[in-house]
């Protein structure tokens, strides 16, 4: 009887996974659907503890297990819940990470299990194979779920650091080739094992996890931090395939569901990140994106000269503006602009100024950054226009306030086949009236590359930080 | 291979799981707005948390003095918990964000 509540459990786990991933997928149940997924997580786990039983014993060690549970949910609430809005991404690269350290554990431990000896009749029934015959699919899975687990786990921390800040992007010639060959190196010293079981097989699967963590590392340190989200997303269906393996392992269906639920999903997300990119994944991981060594592209004239505007005058054009639109990015998120941006838009929509934000898929550092961003400030959600309904209102706007956004609105993404960003689709504020560019400075964005916006005759640049920008142009705005 | 034939015969129930999880995650995935794209990461990211259920299967199995067995156990629980409930936080307020405001 006790089984088959258990069976219950992983099944209302499995449904709840699938059920509130396709919730997440829709704006108005995605926070429902959150709920749910976590509701049939927790059924799932506390099934496990109290009812799962192997040869008619139960699971022990109640009280390593219940204290590791209290820590991990203490810590990762604090965390969560601490952390700035802006580096959410970082958070669910580390969280990533964490998942994929315990799979890769997962595989340690029972691989320790079949090489230090065991007893036979503590793991009889229940269809447990994989300890009376060390059988060689059952090593395959052990080791993809330590291989996937680590190379997860490595390059998760990684880009957790790359979006903090801590790391550079870093890149060697010749570092796909040496990657790859630590690929090729680990999958044969994996097989080797499977196959010749030599006696000195631990030292040999201490080299695999050293051999994937490396290969994590380096998978990820060259990629440019624009491009996080999109590895993220890819390691995360890493993460989710070797929660499967652990599946395949324990004959468990929740496990597997989940897994390869994620590890599907995931794939297909990241694809969908990279279209909105305009970008091959194979660019994005194999292309540095204009790092120290490539030459950054860019042929024909570069800077040139622009035009400040003051603050009076910005005030001015924006006040007596029919429609103006706002262009977010990344630099009105690192100040904390936001709230100060909401102001200034209703202030403007008191006098009169229609005011709308255009939303480019990739702006900040996230998809959907922006939004979150806006949100947080109260923005009305129906002011939010994407890329595609945007370009169509630029063309009757009187000004365009771009907001710390640099790569999003570069002309050469649609001109120089030599950038970097040829083909991305980007925001074409040059079709209104007025483009005033706030930026700290002339530096470059993300891309590393030259914006000719800023040299054009209808763009004026009005230098500051965000925050401090808009609260004067706010204060002027007010007295006139 | 003959090996890898007989295991996938023995656990079909597993291959059909697999096969129709990749069509259903594929299916969901389809028609998700850009805007949403980075809950639905964190959200997935949480789901797959659901390994820690793995390690707590280990932990469990842990006899009495395998200490190895049941520190690097301890340690995955940790992870596996930092998982599941650090993401479905930070995916609750990135969605907490996209309440319209009336």
């Amino acid at each position: 009887m006790e089984f088959n509540i258990l069976v219950l459990c992983y099944l209302i786990g499995s449904v709840t996974f699938i059920l509130g991933l396709k919730m997440l997928s829709n704006p108005a149940s995605a926070r429902k659907g959150n709920l749910v997924a976590a509701a049939g997580m927790f059924t799932a786990i506390l099934g496990t503890i109290f009812l799962y039983e192997e040869g008619g014993v139960k699971l022990g060690n109640y009280g390593w297990i219940f204290s590791a549970l209290v820590i991990g949910s203490v810590v990762g609430t604090l965390m969560a819940k601490r952390v700035q809005m802006t580096a959410m991404p970082e958070m669910v690269s580390l969280f990533n990470g964490m998942g994929g350290a315990c799979a890769a554990l997962i595989s340690v431990i029972e691989f320790r299990h079949l090489i230090h000896g065991f007893d036979p009749a503590t793991y009889a029934g229940n269809g447990y194979t994989f300890f009376s015959s060390l059988d060689g699919t059952t090593m395959v899975i052990i080791f993809l779920g330590l291989i996937i687990g680590s190379v997860s786990f490595s390059g998760s921390m990684i880009a957790w650091g790359k979006l903090n800040g801590k790391l550079k992007d870093f890149a060697f010639p010749g570092q796909h080739i040496i990657n790859l060959v630590i690929l090729v190196l680990n999958l044969a010293i994996a097989a080797f094992i499977i196959v010749a079981r030599p006696e000195e097989t631990p030292l040999f699967f201490y080299a695999i996890i050293l051999l994937s963590l490396l290969y994590g590392v380096f998978f990820v340190l060259p990629i440019g931090g624009a491009d996080m989200p999109v590895v993220i997303s890819l390691l995360n269906s890493f993460t989710g395939v070797a929660a499967a393996c652990g599946g395949f392992l324990y004959d468990n269906k929740v496990m597997l569901t989940g897994g390869i639920l994620v590890g599907a999903a995931g794939t297909l997300l990241t694809m969908l990140m990279c279209k909105a990119m305009n970008r091959s994944l194979s660019n994005v991981l194999i292309g540095s994106f204009g790092g120290g060594n490539a030459a950054v592209g860019g042929a024909g004239p570069q800077g040139g000269t622009y035009k400040e505007i003051s603050l009076s005058d910005a005030a001015v054009v924006m006040s007596y503006a029919n429609k103006v639109m706002i262009v977010p990015g990344y630099g009105l998120a690192v100040a904390q602009a936001q709230h100060v941006c909401h102001e200034l838009e209703k202030t403007l929509e008191a006098k009169g100024v229609e005011v709308k934000y255009a939303i480019h898929p990739v702006a900040g550092r996230m998809p959907g950054h922006m939004n979150v961003l806006l949100a947080e400030a109260d923005v009305s959600y129906e002011k939010l226009l994407e890329m595609e309904i945007a370009n169509e209102e630029f063309k009757t706007s009187d000004v365009v306030l771009i907001l710390g956004a640099n790569d999003v609105v570069n002309p050469a993404a649609k001109s120089d086949p030599s950038s970097p960003i040829y083909g991305m689709p980007i925001l074409e504020v040059e079709q209104a009236k007025h483009v005033i560019v706030n930026k700290r400075s002339m530096k470059p964005g993300y891309a590393g590359i030259e914006n000719q916006l800023f040299f054009q005759p209808k763009t004026s640049m009005l230098f500051g930080d965000a925050k401090k920008a808009l609260q004067d142009l706010l204060a002027e705005i007010r007295s006139i | 291979m003959e090996q890898l034939l007989n295991w996938i015969t023995a656990h079909q129930e597993m291959a059909y799981i697999v096969i129709l999880m990749i069509f259903v995650g594929i299916e969901i995935i389809g028609k998700v707005p850009s805007v949403l794209h980075t809950p639905l990461m964190s959200g997935a990211n949480a789901i797959h948390g659901v390994v820690i259920i793995g390690a707590i299967i280990v932990m469990g199995k842990a006899e009495e003095g395998n200490v190895p067995a049941l520190v690097l156990g301890f340690i995955a629980v940790i992870l596996g918990t930092l998982n599941v409930v650090g993401g479905f936080v930070v995916t609750d307020r990135m969605l907490e964000m996209f309440k319209k405001k009336k």
